[in-house]
């Protein structure tokens, strides 16, 4: 059967397959090199992971990793040093958490507002301005702290005699979480519109057809069935509060305190890093070595958090593709 | 899921739950949200989206209330100073004008050709191009805070050793603003109808051809647009200049110098660099200053968004026309 046909087939003389040409080398070449680029971005985060290893490996030689995880007194530029980092982790997490009680409600409601509520006319204005807020600068926001929030919280106080404390006039959590919440608004609202958009056409006609109400369609299908992009949105919203610097440093305070109170100032993680990394820290000091123990502890919750988000946006959307 | 009892194959698709459960909503008595309920909803939703615009209202009034008095010409032409009242900001904003410039330079080769890797090469199958992949997703959301970090350990000082110069403040942005570039590009090549690339393919062109003569091209508007929202986060970006050691009282500009690397070799300060250390001084006249400098900062956001605006809509209406 094969010689025969082998035999029936005349072959030319080179052998030569249909449909591959000579090999290009150039074009090898190209596909290598954008290749080597893209591997750059690989580097980039080997060049992070190996810069905080280092120095953070050296911290962990000089402070028991106790003193440091369960430690609830933070002065490592003091001396006697003590490096327990609860205080600043608390710092961080008070405010982050303070930041998602204002940027979850407001946040989400924005996106419904877009998404269910808006004509195509309100859309139009309000989704760049939405995008002009996500882009301005820390620094603005940090300003805007200082002149405005800051002393707007100690008039409410001063206002409404009953509520408890008072507020910090140099820096507090609450403040800060504040800011940073309404910093955020637009990432939560524009991550959590585009799963909403998503959602298919037919699931919001049907609800309708059986009577329910905007309200109704809006928080008990259109929500529910776009959960996971919306859950995606908060951890997005969540790793950018807790990596943010400079309004943490101008309205927050630099100070640590390990308290719970929102009307006090604290330190959180950023602004330790912030503060005591500039000017000519000198390379190999115990302070040095701080600085990057700090960064990898935020660097490993960011990185966590953010894999749990692109866990949560794979599968949103694969439900509707 | 929650249908146990049926087989596999015959379990209705998410949407019909949703329904059901839509329906189930209704007949359990309440029937219709009363009016006033949603009244209320609808309000709390407006207030949602109006306290952003608010916000971004008042921070404008305020800064131009308190930054009026120094909105002159000396706020170009003075440099900082630590007595207030012959500050101003001149090397802070030839400082951004240089760090941007470095950012441009390094990103847009690097992203551009990742993109084009990603989306014309890769096979998305193979594992290490879904590692370059999540790899990209992961560092967009890396705190700038941690680039700032490694800044310090590997730019200015470690394995490349350049010193608190413009072109460790560069790189350090650079990197920082990779992942966002990429992504743009990225969307702006999937972008490009698939004809283009066959009918590109059918009369001969090799890969290389159709991408460097069709697909680039087309897709040209949509990496601008990223790249000048990507620039315009660099130039507001404060905490890794910080670690990477930009400094406040710079009193010169970067040399144009060949011998300086065209003044890249330089000490520097930024915009947002000099706005933050005149927040932190408890005179009055570094905050009217500090006011005066966002102002310039925000005139600058405005104009790269809007040129940035400008470039999406032209593209999307040349689009259209097709």
């Amino acid at each position: 059967m094969e010689q025969a046909t082998t035999g029936a087939i005349p072959r030319p003389a080179a052998e030569r397959r249909l449909g591959v040409a000579r090999p290009r080398w150039g074009e090898r070449l190209i596909e290598a090199s954008l290749f080597v680029a893209a591997l750059i971005s690989i580097l980039v985060t080997a060049g992070i992971i190996f810069s905080l290893a280092g120095p953070t490996i050296e911290f962990f030689r000089e402070v028991p990793a106790r003193e440091f995880f369960f430690g609830t007194d933070w002065s490592p530029t003091f001396t006697p040093a003590s490096f327990g980092v609860i205080p600043i982790l608390v710092g961080t997490l008070a405010v982050t958490f303070w930041a998602m009680v204002f940027a979850i409600p407001l946040g989400l409601g924005a996106a419904i507002w877009l998404s269910e509520y808006a004509s195509t006319k309100r859309r139009r204005v309000v989704k760049p301005v939405l995008e002009v807020l996500e882009g301005i600068p820390t620094v603005a926001y940090g300003f805007f702290g200082i002149v405005f929030v800051l002393p707007l919280l100690a008039d409410i106080w001063e206002l409404l005699p009953f509520l408890p404390g008072e507020p910090n006039l140099f820096g507090n959590v609450l403040a800060g979480g504040l800011i940073l919440g309404i910093m955020i608004i637009p990432t939560v609202a524009s991550i959590s519109e585009d799963a909403m958009a998503a959602v298919p056409r037919g699931l919001r006609e049907g609800a309708y057809g059986l009577g329910a109400n905007k309200l109704q369609v809006s928080t008990r299908v259109v929500v529910p069935a776009a959960l996971s992009g919306i859950v995606a949105s908060f951890v997005l919203g969540f790793s950018r509060a807790i990596g943010e610097t400079i309004v943490v440093l101008l309205v927050v305070g630099l100070i640590p305190n390990l308290t719970f109170d929102p009307l006090e100032s604290a330190q959180t993680m950023t602004a330790f890093i912030a503060s005591t990394g500039t000017g000519d820290i000198a390379t190999g000091t115990i302070t040095y070595k701080t600085i990057f123990a700090v960064g990898s502890l935020l660097f490993v919750i960011t990185f966590l958090v953010n894999m749990v988000s692109i866990r949560l946006v794979r599968r949103y959307r694969q439900v509707y593709d | 899921m929650a249908f146990g009892r049926r087989a596999k194959d015959e379990s209705p698709p998410q949407g019909e739950t949703l329904l059901h459960s839509a329906a189930l909503a209704t007949r359990e008595g309440e029937v219709r949200a009363p009016r006033a309920k949603q009244l209320a909803f609808k309000g709390f939703l407006l207030f949602s989206v109006l306290i952003g615009i608010a916000t971004l209202i008042t921070l404008i009034v305020i800064a131009f209330i308190d930054g009026l008095p120094r909105l002159n010409l000396d706020l170009f032409t003075e440099f900082p100073s630590s007595i207030p009242s012959n500050a101003g900001l001149q090397s802070a904003i030839v400082g951004s004008i240089y760090l941007m410039v470095g950012v441009a330079a390094v990103t847009l080769p690097l992203a551009v050709a990742t993109a084009i890797y990603l989306e014309e090469y890769a096979d998305p199958n193979r594992w290490w191009n879904r590692l370059i992949e999540v790899n990209i997703q992961n560092l967009a959301a890396v705190p700038s805070i941690v680039y700032g970090i490694l800044g310090l350990a590997f730019i200015v000082r470690g394995p490349l050793s350049l010193g608190p110069v413009v072109l460790a403040g560069s790189l350090t942005l650079a990197l920082l603003v990779l992942p966002t570039v990429i992504l743009a590009s990225r969307e702006a090549i999937r972008a490009v109808p698939a004809s283009i690339r066959q009918g590109a393919m059918a009369l001969g062109a090799t890969r290389w051809q159709t991408i460097r003569h069709q697909v680039l091209p087309a897709s040209i508007p949509g990496i601008a647009t990223g790249m000048i929202l990507a620039l315009s986060r660099a130039i507001g970006e404060t905490a890794p200049l910080l670690l990477v050691g930009g400094l406040t009282f710079i009193t010169f500009n970067p040399d144009f110098r060949p011998e300086d690397l065209f003044g890249f070799d330089s000490a520097f300060t930024a915009l947002p660099l000099q706005i933050f250390d005149y927040l932190r001084r408890p005179q009055e006249e570094f905050r009217v200053l500090a006011a005066a400098g966002i102002i310039v900062l925000l005139i600058v956001l405005l104009a790269m968004n809007s040129i940035a605006i400008y470039i999406r809509n032209r593209y999307r209406k040349k689009l259209e026309q097709n």
